[in-house]
């Protein structure tokens, strides 16, 4: 089933989905997957100035006083589906999903006006700085310290698990101020910084180590609404991650119900026995309903509803948990060959199990839809 | 939280229509009360008023059945037309289903679409105002899952048939004025081949009702017992062992009638206006256990995400597509949500979750609950059954081999 019908612009939304998914099959093909997750910075310079500047997707959703095209989340979800679907290597959701959405939501013209266009453009790769060893997304939890002496600050402490953080040319970072938590700005070059490649099951998604021993750093929005704008950015960035992992999981079910239908063994295909059936048939039933989840936030996103908080939790959860239980389907339905590094299944599960831990594991958005609906 | 669009224009025009049709029916202060949320005048109003004659008064309107022609009652409209007049009679605190649900649900389109005009004539009206009553004929103690393997004999004398045979699960046959019943006419043939459709009249001579008592202690369904039961020719519905391809338009819409409505009472009798959330958080009123509030945010998240599936499936039948197997989508899940629903509550109750004292209602609702859920997964298709056809018919999977294909029915294993 598509999009909920009788919205005028959902045939504007499937013919940009075309677009990119053509653009993605010619770019990102498995091989391409492939090659690109073997290397370091893991993506390709010249794809991704194509998709900038050819296909605006880095400016998709940003306003075009900023030189972006101003379409929404609506628009935005669409192009992350099909990346989750073509398992795409590049800074995307890190540039997009995380920096210019927090970016947009900061209250800060000047820095908007400093870097959207810049993101727009596809000439700056950003990321947000947030978790720290603990890997908790609660900034509460966040003890990196930023310091002022006279109008420059600085910041001290170690980021980790910070997505594209060795290539990024701007980072957000967000760091205990005074009283309460700030975003930053810091240069990718800037001096004191160390950057140290992680080792991800995912490959195709890079994470990094950041060390800031007293680097300067320029501080985005007014200091007193720093949480906010770190939560309103998250919510942003979940709805984009929910529609990546919509597009993986129906990726993921796309593959098991081809090889069911022409796998053979005791002379049928193994799609006919029910234990392989109805496992289809439950993971065909869990990807609708995660497409009904991210639609539902991708709405409320686009409308800045009063219930993006609560759908946010709530599609970042089901929807990752539907990815990853489709991409483990996916191997076992696939048996032995399911089980090899050939075989693109394993790619999809590794993307899964860090989608799902990303943002904030399930439970935790579990947690948080049990504080908002009087459990 | 609720899947929320914006009506386009002729969407509200409708709306505007069906709320204006309500206020001129309903008694005085009806909708203000609703609208105030006062309790006590709502309750003096509605009991002011005779509720009795509400199914005649909708019946008789075409918003009882949007979508059959005008002719019979019907708006002759839309898929979304039936969404907003339900969405309108929950506002409203009325019943959002028929009270002869199988009737407006099932017998109403299998007779528009394989029906006689005399048939049309003479049923469908009567099906709207529930003046008469249906019921449904196809299970039986032998042929569950496998309902075309039937056995209910139909053997012809002259422009009679004569039935004998044993139907089981049938809902309100006591009251019923007639029964959609499938019945063999040609042992003969493969199975599927053999069987015709008939209108019986539940008042003939021969037919016997008995009540089935289930595991939760009441009696919903009964089992019917046919010997020697004449029915006409002219109440046979589509051709002599054309009654699989009938009974296939019954059981589609079987499906979309009991998807996306619960069946309870609040459905049937109209009444409360609590939020079912906040009904059901009632039952489970200790939620301190991390582990019990996060069984119940996934609970919560699923009852919401399936809103909105429901939601686009009945968009994808408003383009125009004829009700499909994506309605046995939401069917699994919603009986499997219910059963984990209902489970999670006597759960998080402890052992008040299985005795309590006399006169708790909350507490018998709470097992109750638990106890009809079992059900859900088995009415209307088993979830087995149902996965099966999403594999075969969504997913494109071959079927297993068939042990009865091409089979006389009288050849095979019983």
């Amino acid at each position: 089933m598509p999009d909920v019908t009788g919205d005028p612009h959902a045939q504007e939304r499937e013919a940009l989905r075309d677009t990119v998914r053509t653009f993605l099959e010619r770019t990102s093909s498995e091989a391409e997957v492939r090659r690109l997750m073997e290397t370091e910075s893991g993506y390709d310079e010249s794809v991704w100035k194509q998709g900038a500047e050819q296909l605006g997707l880095t400016g998709l959703a940003i306003p075009e006083e900023y030189d972006g095209s101003g379409f929404g989340p609506m628009e935005l979800s669409v192009v992350f589906e099909e990346m989750g679907r073509s398992l795409f290597c590049g800074p995307f959701f890190s540039t997009v999903g995380l920096a210019a959405n927090t970016l947009l939501v900061s209250g800060d013209d000047a820095a908007k006006k400093e870097w959207l266009p810049k993101i727009a453009s596809g000439q700056t790769i950003a990321t947000l700085a947030l978790t720290e060893e603990s890997s908790s997304w609660n900034v509460a939890d966040i003890t990196t310290m930023a310091t002022r002496s006279g109008a420059a600050w600085k910041l001290s402490g170690t980021k980790w698990f910070v997505l594209d953080g060795t290539i990024a040319d701007l980072v957000l970072v967000v760091a205990r101020a005074e009283s309460d938590v700030a975003v930053f700005a810091v240069a990718g070059d800037a001096a004191g910084l160390t950057r140290e490649p992680m080792v991800t099951i995912d490959q195709t998604r890079k994470m990094a180590r950041l060390t800031f021993d007293g680097v300067e750093a320029q501080p985005i929005g007014s200091q007193s609404a720093g949480n906010d704008v770190v939560s309103r950015g998250l919510l942003l960035a979940a709805t984009a991650l929910s529609a990546e992992n919509i597009g993986g999981a129906q990726r993921c079910l796309d593959m098991a119900a081809d090889y069911a239908r022409e796998r053979v063994q005791f002379g049928r295909p193994i799609g006919s026995f029910q234990a392989i059936k109805h496992k289809l048939a439950n993971l065909l039933t869990e990807v609708e309903q995660a497409k009904s989840a991210s639609y539902f936030v991708s709405r409320e996103a686009a409308a800045n509803g009063d219930d993006l908080p609560l759908a946010a939790s709530l599609a970042k959860s089901y929807t990752s948990d539907a990815f990853f239980k489709a991409a483990a389907d996916n191997i076992q339905i696939h048996g032995g060959i399911g089980f090899t590094w050939e075989h693109a299944a394993h790619l999809y599960f590794k993307r899964a199990k860090t989608n799902q831990l990303l943002l904030g594991s399930s439970s935790h958005h579990r947690a948080i839809v049990a504080d908002r609906v009087g459990i | 939280m609720r899947w929320r669009i914006e009506d386009a224009p002729e969407r509200a025009e409708f709306r505007e229509q069906f709320r204006g049709w309500l206020r001129s029916v309903l008694p005085d202060g009806w909708i203000e009360a609703v609208d105030s949320g006062d309790e006590e005048t709502f309750t003096k109003v509605r009991q002011s008023w005779d509720f009795g004659g509400w199914q005649k008064v909708i019946g008789s309107s075409g918003y009882g059945a949007p979508l059959w022609p005008k002719e019979y009652g019907g708006l002759s409209g839309e898929p979304w037309m039936q969404q907003i007049v339900r969405e309108e009679l929950t506002n409203n605190r009325l019943p959002a289903v028929s009270f002869n649900i199988l009737g407006v649900g099932l017998a109403g389109p299998t007779i528009i679409e394989h029906g006689s005009e005399e048939q049309k004539k003479r049923y469908l009206q009567k099906i709207l105002t529930a003046e008469e009553i249906w019921c449904q004929l196809f299970s039986e103690p032998g042929s569950g899952s496998d309902l075309a393997s039937l056995s209910t004999r139909a053997v012809q004398d002259g422009d009679h048939w004569v039935i004998n045979g044993q139907k089981v699960w049938t809902s309100g046959a006591q009251g019923a004025a007639f029964g959609m019943l499938v019945a063999r006419t040609d042992p003969d043939l493969p199975k599927h081949d053999g069987l015709t459709y008939f209108i019986c009249d539940m008042r003939s001579p021969g037919v016997e009702v008995r009540p089935l008592r289930q595991m939760s202690g009441s009696a919903e369904f009964n089992e019917v017992f046919f010997t020697d039961v004449r029915i006409p020719d002219e109440n046979r519905v589509g051709a002599v062992g054309e009654g699989w391809r009938v009974a296939r338009t019954t059981l589609m819409n079987e499906r979309v009638a009991l998807s996306g409505v619960s069946l309870d009472r609040v459905s049937f009798l109209g009444g409360t206006r609590k939020d079912p959330w906040q009904s059901y958080l009632d039952l489970v009123p200790d939620r301190t256990s991390p582990l019990v509030r996060e069984r119940l945010a996934q609970l919560y998240i699923e009852q919401e995400v399936k809103e909105v599936t429901a939601f686009r499936a009945a968009a994808a039948r408003a383009a125009g597509r004829q009700p499909g197997p994506e309605g046995g989508i939401s069917k699994v899940f919603n009986a499997e949500l219910n059963q984990r629903r209902s489970e999670a509550a006597v759960d998080a109750a402890g052992l008040g979750g299985v005795a309590w004292m006399p006169g708790d209602d909350s507490a018998e609702a709470r097992a109750y609950n638990f106890l009809r859920a079992r059900a859900n997964t088995i009415e209307g298709g088993t979830s087995e059954v149902l996965r099966n056809q999403i594999g075969e018919r969504i997913l494109g999977l071959p079927r297993e081999p068939d042990v009865d294909k091409g089979l006389a029915w009288s050849k095979t294993r019983k």
